[in-house]
């Protein structure tokens, strides 16, 4: 049986843990509020892309000539996969469960007997997969030093996808990332980047029976276009990423708050029936000790 | 009233501008391009330069680095890298991006790209010398 004064050290300490928490999650819901508003705001971007994309694939498909990040290598022997995760805890499974999902996959493809190379993006996601995949980690970056994630982290991962692509590195690059659905669930998704994957389900603008003019040519457009949408479907994943990361964070640190609000109540509790059992004793002490008398 | 325009300027961070415009000019790789409405649908990569906006007599210019730009029925929309506005624009801001431009120029290691890269250090240094 704690003492009393164990008992109250306790309760303090829970209490302070509390405040801790319930800051966290106010942080963390104003950030989700910015991260959601930035993810809003770089949408036109992508979607724009994506249509002009989805234009120029369509025809380009079946061409000999189709650049190779829209075509591949023609092979699938090594496997490129970039795992985005946040560089900060305290937000719940949301590291581990993109992290566990990664490691399904490169288990999925080792044991098919292919190659796998790893980026890691985000402090936490190396932290977990260096125990097991040291070796395979081939450049990692994190984002501690910058504020606000812009396209500039982007373009940087971009360019060491591209580049590695270009000294025939890979074949196959896919993108681990918590896609961000509501508040209360992000899903860890997997996106194959390289090739790319022309965007589905988009209607060609109608253009009353004209056609479209390109300048330079349509190869050339595309030979261009190919790399700026791996940059826009990195950056776009970061912005999701750290909008899924305040959500977890969120709904982590509200758990960790009433938790602490139960316990604190359970030691209240416990507390004041120590205290009651104390000032028994004593009743009982000095009434048998006044009845000896 | 004459058919207008629609012209959207948009950066992979957020869109810039969206507007009814009367003309607007946009530096392509391959030249200048007046873009007037009910244009032709057209798709073109745009080197450095000015993006001139007319509005009812009124002229926007905003320098754009690099991107795509397409012309459909619903108007033109700009792609740009990277944007901002040409009072925002100083001889530095320019100094800077021609001193990149040399670099790129120097580290490419195909012709194709040797190409590129010399283009758009030129249209730079025809800003340059325009400001």
């Amino acid at each position: 049986m704690p003492s009393l004064k164990d008992l109250k050290t306790r309760i303090s300490s829970v209490k302070s843990t509390q405040k801790i928490t319930k800051a966290k999650q106010m942080v963390a819901a104003a950030k989700l509020r910015r991260a959601e508003e930035r993810a809003t705001e770089a949408r036109p971007y992508t979607e724009r892309m994506e249509a002009v994309l989805a234009n120029l694939s369509a025809s380009a498909k079946g061409d000999a000539n189709a650049p190779r990040l829209l075509a591949g290598t023609g092979k699938d022997e090594t496997h490129l996969l970039i795992v985005a995760t946040a560089d900060k805890g305290l937000c719940g499974g949301f590291n581990s469960s993109i992290v566990r999902l990664a490691r399904e996959e490169i288990v999925r493809l080792q044991g098919e007997g292919k190659k796998v190379k790893l980026i890691c993006v985000g402090r936490k996601g190396y932290d977990q997969l260096k125990r097991l995949y040291e070796e395979l980690v081939v450049w990692r970056t994190n984002f501690l030093e910058v504020r606000q994630i812009g396209f500039a982290q982007a373009q940087e991962i971009a360019e060491q996808v591209l580049s590695r692509f270009d000294d025939e590195e890979f074949d196959v690059a896919t993108l681990f990332y918590g896609k961000f659905k509501n508040v209360v669930s992000q899903v860890p998704t997997p996106q194959q980047i390289i090739p790319a994957v022309a965007p589905e389900g988009i209607e060609p603008p109608d253009l009353k029976g004209a056609v479209y003019d390109y300048e330079p040519d349509e190869q050339e457009i595309l030979r261009a276009l190919l790399p700026r949408y791996v940059a826009v479907q990195v950056f776009r994943a970061l912005l999701e990423n750290v909008a899924s990361e305040q959500a977890a964070s969120m709904t982590a640190m509200d758990n960790a708050t009433r938790n602490a609000g139960e316990m604190i109540e359970s030691l209240t509790l416990q507390y004041n029936r120590a205290r009651q059992a104390q000032i028994t004793k004593e009743l009982i002490e000095i009434i048998s000790g006044a009845e000896a008398l | 009233m004459a058919d207008k325009l629609h012209f959207s300027l948009v950066s992979p961070e957020r869109e810039l501008m969206s507007a009814e415009t009367d003309q607007v000019d946009i530096p392509g790789v391959e030249g200048w391009i007046g873009v007037l409405p009910n244009h032709a649908p057209m798709m073109t990569t745009l080197a450095p330069g000015m993006v001139r906006v007319v509005t009812g007599g009124e002229e926007k210019r905003i320098f754009v680095r690099g991107g795509f730009a397409e012309i459909s029925p619903a108007g033109l929309t700009v792609l740009a890298e990277e944007a901002m506005p040409a009072e925002e624009l100083d001889a530095d801001a320019i100094a800077q991006r021609i001193k990149d431009a040399e670099e790129d120029v120097a580290d490419a290691d195909t012709d194709d790209k040797k190409l590129a890269a010399q283009q758009s250090l030129d249209r730079l240094k025809d800003l340059q010398a325009a400001l």
